[in-house]
């Protein structure tokens, strides 16, 4: 099952769509991951890609992540190392698309109150819980179903497909 | 059943399905175009299918960088073309056919009771036509392309009934912009919206697509109208079957409505950076424009440049202002050029770009420097959308586009018609 993170919290506000998240001017380059990764919430943070590290847990407001279908948005996050991505409620397609490029998402309901920018968290996707190991607050939330969570722990959705096709064969 | 359960069980084959349920549906149309391409044919390489499940049913458009502006994206363009070669894909419309939302329409690849996916959020657009629409994420649509399927959460439907006839003057658009407000960024977050009502069944199909091409700026999966006469003489025309509309079921619980009268509306414009922060065109104040946008999947259509040109007839645009159109289509820009509406466009000082997305998402054609204002028919003013992150982005309908490019301010067009 999908592991815990354990990693410092980066807030965000309500309706952060993907134009900030990866900016699209940069989308006609097609740019590789490391690339990518130097862009990573860039119009919400210009910060955020210098001093991100590894493991480092997005919590984002209502809405997280609205707007374009652009898959570099959530590529560009998990390239600069998140570990997971923590919102009240996320829009629908970047949510789809982290749990396709194996980055952890979690909808979990007051969160945004519940924590500060800093803040060392603990996120266990598959048990629906965030701790926050600063406060010492636990919110519990509905774990992603169980085949979203077997995407993730194949590592996305690419693997997924595979193995689905394979089956198929047989 | 709402209508949409009722195509996803179809696509899922299953007798009924509920909002919640999740369900595997085959898909009928997948729709890629050149933004994800690159990226789309990369992902399926590592997926290592041997063939595109049904070639038929994969619809790929060249129309975000048309023609390409850079040298890496030419290459990436390249690469992609070599891979819809590879695997036979056919239904491939090169740069100039136009926008992805207004080409599938016209080349009958939207009808009721579709299955449609595609690389792009305004997908939606294709609610329409009485299908269900979405956009994926592109290893999404690398594995619908291997499978030919995709598990979809069947999402629980709100309504919005919009009654009334529009002043003249006031466009799809400023109806669209002034729910965005009542409804919000987030007010139908996962589902699907219905708009019904006599204001919608009045209205042409380029109408019905501009207000399901915005129904995901409301949060939304998808947006529906249900098929009627108009629907099924365009889909017949386009390809060259009948269909029958799925209606739903009288009794459906819909989790919210919203209704909106707009006798009295008047234009309406979203202010930086958010397509909810709407006002009345009266209560905008003053606010220079450096560039007017007419074009892109929600404001380039015929009816768009007809309100444009009617604006624009024997008037100059501003000399402060560059007045930027882009036809959503190659048809439109043709059908265009036959009512003169290009020429007018020509002769008051517009820049006619090639048919495609233009400026939208910053690519090219009309990028912003910081500090400037730019007035767009489009359907997104994110901050940073179209170039400088310091810049502002304001959202109307194209009339108001075209009277602000004239006035080289925000301004009201029904003076100007």
């Amino acid at each position: 099952m999908a592991d815990k993170v354990e990693g410092k919290a980066w807030k965000f506000g309500d309706n952060v769509n993907t134009d900030l998240i990866y900016p699209g001017h940069l989308l006609k380059s097609f740019l590789p991951a490391p690339e990518m990764a130097k862009h990573a919430m860039e119009g919400a943070d210009p910060r955020f890609a210098r001093e991100v590290k590894p493991n480092d847990i997005v919590v984002g407001g209502r809405n997280f992540g609205c707007g374009s279908s652009r898959e570099e948005a959530v590529a560009s996050l998990k390239a600069a190392g998140v570990g997971a991505v923590v919102a009240e409620s996320f829009g629908r397609i970047f949510f789809r698309n982290a749990v396709n490029v194996g980055l952890p998402v979690l909808e979990c309901k007051g969160i945004s109150s519940r924590v500060n920018s800093g803040d060392l968290l603990e996120v266990d996707v598959a048990g629906g819980e965030v701790r926050n190991l600063t406060t010492g607050g636990v919110l519990r939330t509905i774990p992603l179903p169980p085949f979203m969570l077997q995407i993730l722990d194949k590592g996305g959705l690419i693997p997924y497909t595979k193995d689905r096709l394979a089956e198929k064969k047989a | 059943m709402h209508a949409v359960e009722k195509i996803l069980a179809r696509a899922s084959n299953e007798k009924r399905v509920e909002a919640g349920e999740i369900v595997n549906a085959k898909v009928d149309v997948a729709m890629v175009h050149d933004r994800a391409g690159p990226r789309v044919s990369d992902s399926f390489e590592k997926i290592g299918a041997e063939r595109v499940w049904n070639p038929d049913k994969v619809v790929v458009t060249f129309d975000h960088n048309v023609p390409p502006p850079t040298v890496e994206n030419a290459e990436a363009q390249n690469r992609f073309r070599s891979f819809l070669n590879r695997y036979g894909l056919k239904n491939v419309y090169p740069g100039g056919t136009g926008i992805c939302h207004q080409v599938l329409p016209e080349k009958g690849f939207a009808w009721p009771g579709a299955v449609i996916v595609g690389t792009d959020s305004h997908t939606v657009t294709y609610g329409a036509f009485g299908a269900f629409a979405t956009g994926i994420g592109h290893t999404e649509m690398a594995s619908v392309l291997a499978l030919g399927e995709i598990w979809l959460r069947v999402p629980r439907a709100v309504r919005i009934e919009v009654a009334g006839r529009l002043p003249l003057g006031v466009m799809a658009k400023d109806v669209v912009l002034r729910l965005a407000k009542d409804v919000g960024e987030e007010g139908a977050l996962y589902n699907v919206i219905d708009f019904v009502g006599p204001t919608i069944r009045g209205m042409s199909v380029d109408g019905r697509m501009v207000f399901c091409n915005m129904s995901v700026e409301m949060g939304a999966k998808a947006g529906f109208v249900e098929a009627d006469r108009k629907t099924l003489d365009y889909v017949q025309t386009r390809t060259g079957k009948t269909f029958a509309p799925v209606k739903t079921d009288p009794e459906y619980d819909y989790e919210r409505e919203w209704r909106l009268g707009v006798g009295k509306l008047e234009p309406q414009v979203a202010l930086p950076h958010s397509v909810a922060n709407v006002k009345p065109v009266s209560e905008v104040g003053d606010v220079r424009v450096d560039q007017a946008l007419i074009g892109t999947c929600t404001g380039g259509r015929l009816e768009d440049l007809r309100a444009a040109a009617r604006v624009l007839k024997g008037r100059r645009v501003s000399p402060d202002t560059r007045l930027v159109v882009v036809p959503a289509s190659l048809e439109v820009y043709l059908q265009a050029l036959e009512e003169g509406l290009v020429e007018t466009l020509l002769h008051s000082g517009a820049i006619v770009c090639p048919p495609g997305c233009g400026p939208c998402t910053g690519g090219h054609m009309g990028v912003l420097a910081s500090g400037e204002v730019c007035v767009s028919a489009a359907n997104r003013n994110f901050r940073g959308r179209m170039g400088s992150l310091d810049s502002f982005l304001y959202l109307a309908s194209p009339a108001t586009v075209a009277a602000s490019a004239v006035e080289g301010r925000i301004a009201d067009p029904r003076k100007y018609i």
